[in-house]
């Protein structure tokens, strides 16, 4: 339970981690929060040979809104976000998810762009950030590219990240105008890995009918729902409407079996959550626009 | 072997030392410093046995290379007594009202306890069990420890007017 020997590098400036990065390619792993990485490295499941310390690399460290975009540095901790007051009033569904993370001890260490990084099935973050239509600001020496949430997770544990880069911001747009959201999640006991999660925006009309809805599912990498959002296109927020729109975004989902729960389980949890922060989102679009004057 | 020196203030005390990068800020605690009240239970971050204050944050020091923790404030269990012959209220609490049994998970706790109570003076039931969630008791199925608290809460609200 003592992780093998590494050589360490604690640079204070972003150039600098990238210069390490790149310079160490493959053999290098990034440090953030360490809430899932140093316990790796106890059991030995990864040996890096370079560990690249980002903790001192303060400008990865913000979270600001410009014009309306949610603007958050990599190594910005979960608990910031959770505590922030800006995001509890433009994003309430990323402070949610936020709160689900682990425990107040891990959220305190545990970072954004970390969490991001690791792409663990369960997690709660990836499973916010496509649905909120975030994007990834990813850094190597020399170069910057910007790839959407929903085409930055490719399978378990595994990103678009190519050695020697970097995730350096996540920006999050605003919600469509009047929209509500919501994330849900069940685990065996607080503060567990999720065994399902869902996370749903959704705006509407004058005429009180949907007219944009998101629809998030955990799994391998986080699954939008496609036809369940193009069916709710139009149509009155409804109990049932919402429980057919679970139905259609999980009859086919795909889901693992473990120790901790069977994929029928899984599939059957995820419906029900699909339904809860669909009704739950659609409440809080009625109260935005019962708040706004028009 | 390449080794780093760890500068770092503990209880509101200076300690220095020279560690490998790849030793646990638990290990350094421990064994080079001797600072055994923090106590050591599954090294992945699960249990929460290991818990201090980071700059005044409850986090898993096993969790975090000593190397990390160079220029920072730490409090571990051996600084909570204001002296050596009294008890903060907290432990007096946990003492009085039997919020331990065997023990090994209550420096973490009090530790958690110490920050929730910092953050949210009088602390509801459901806050106060949303913070222990991350430290495993095993014997004593938390009611006391929540009793506890409640009370050690009451004690410094009081002590404040």
């Amino acid at each position: 339970m003592k992780p093998a020997k590494f050589a360490y590098y604690d640079p204070t400036t972003l150039d600098e981690a990238l210069g390490l990065m790149g310079q160490f390619g493959d053999q290098a792993r990034p440090l953030a929060g360490g809430q899932s990485l140093v316990p790796l490295m106890n059991f030995r499941l990864i040996r890096p040979a370079h560990l690249i310390d980002l903790n001192g690399v303060g400008e990865l460290s913000y979270l600001r809104a410009d014009d309306g975009t949610l603007r958050i540095g990599a190594i910005t901790r979960q608990r910031e976000l959770e505590r922030s007051a800006e995001v509890a009033e433009g994003w309430p569904l990323l402070r949610e998810a936020a709160a689900f993370i682990g425990h107040i001890q891990i959220r305190n260490r545990g970072t954004v762009g970390g969490s991001l990084a690791h792409a663990f099935p369960s997690a709660e973050l990836p499973v916010a950030m496509v649905t909120l239509d975030a994007s990834m600001v990813l850094r190597s020496t020399g170069n910057q590219r910007t790839v959407r949430a929903a085409d930055f997770f490719l399978s378990f544990m595994t990103t678009v990240l190519e050695p020697g880069e970097l995730l350096a911001e996540i920006s999050v747009p605003p919600l469509p105008v009047n929209a509500g959201g919501s994330y849900q999640e069940v685990s065996r006991r607080h503060g567990d890995f999720a065994l399902a999660g869902a996370a749903a925006v959704l705006a509407l009309d004058a005429n009180g009918a949907i007219r944009h809805a998101r629809l998030t599912l955990t799994g391998t990498t986080p699954i939008r729902a496609g036809q369940a959002e193009k069916f709710l296109l139009g149509q009155r927020p409804s109990e049932e409407l919402f429980r057919d729109a679970a139905r259609r975004a999980t009859e086919n989902l795909e889901q693992d079996s473990d120790i901790h729960a069977s994929a029928e389980y899984r599939r059957d949890a995820c419906a029900a959550l699909a339904r809860r922060a669909l009704a739950q989102a659609a409440v809080r679009a009625v109260e935005r626009i019962k708040g706004t004057p028009q | 072997m390449s080794t780093r020196q760890v500068r770092v203030t503990i209880n509101g005390r200076e300690y220095t030392g020279e560690v490998e990068p790849r030793k646990l800020l638990t290990d350094f605690l421990r064994d080079d410093l001797g600072l055994t009240g923090t106590h050591v239970g599954c090294e992945h971050g699960v249990c929460g046995a290991c818990t201090i204050l980071f700059n005044g944050e409850p986090v898993r020091s096993c969790l975090l290379f000593a190397v990390q923790a160079h220029g920072a404030d730490l409090k571990t269990v051996e600084g909570i007594a204001p002296n050596a012959t009294e008890l903060d209220p907290l432990q007096e609490k946990f003492w009085e009202l039997h919020g331990l049994q065997c023990g090994f998970c209550t420096p973490g706790i009090l530790l958690t306890a110490e920050a929730l109570l910092k953050e949210i003076p009088n602390p509801s039931e459901v806050e106060i069990r949303e913070w222990l969630s991350g430290n495993l008791c095993r014997c004593t199925g938390y009611q006391n420890i929540v009793t506890a608290i409640q009370e050690a809460a009451k004690t410094l609200s009081e002590r404040r007017t």
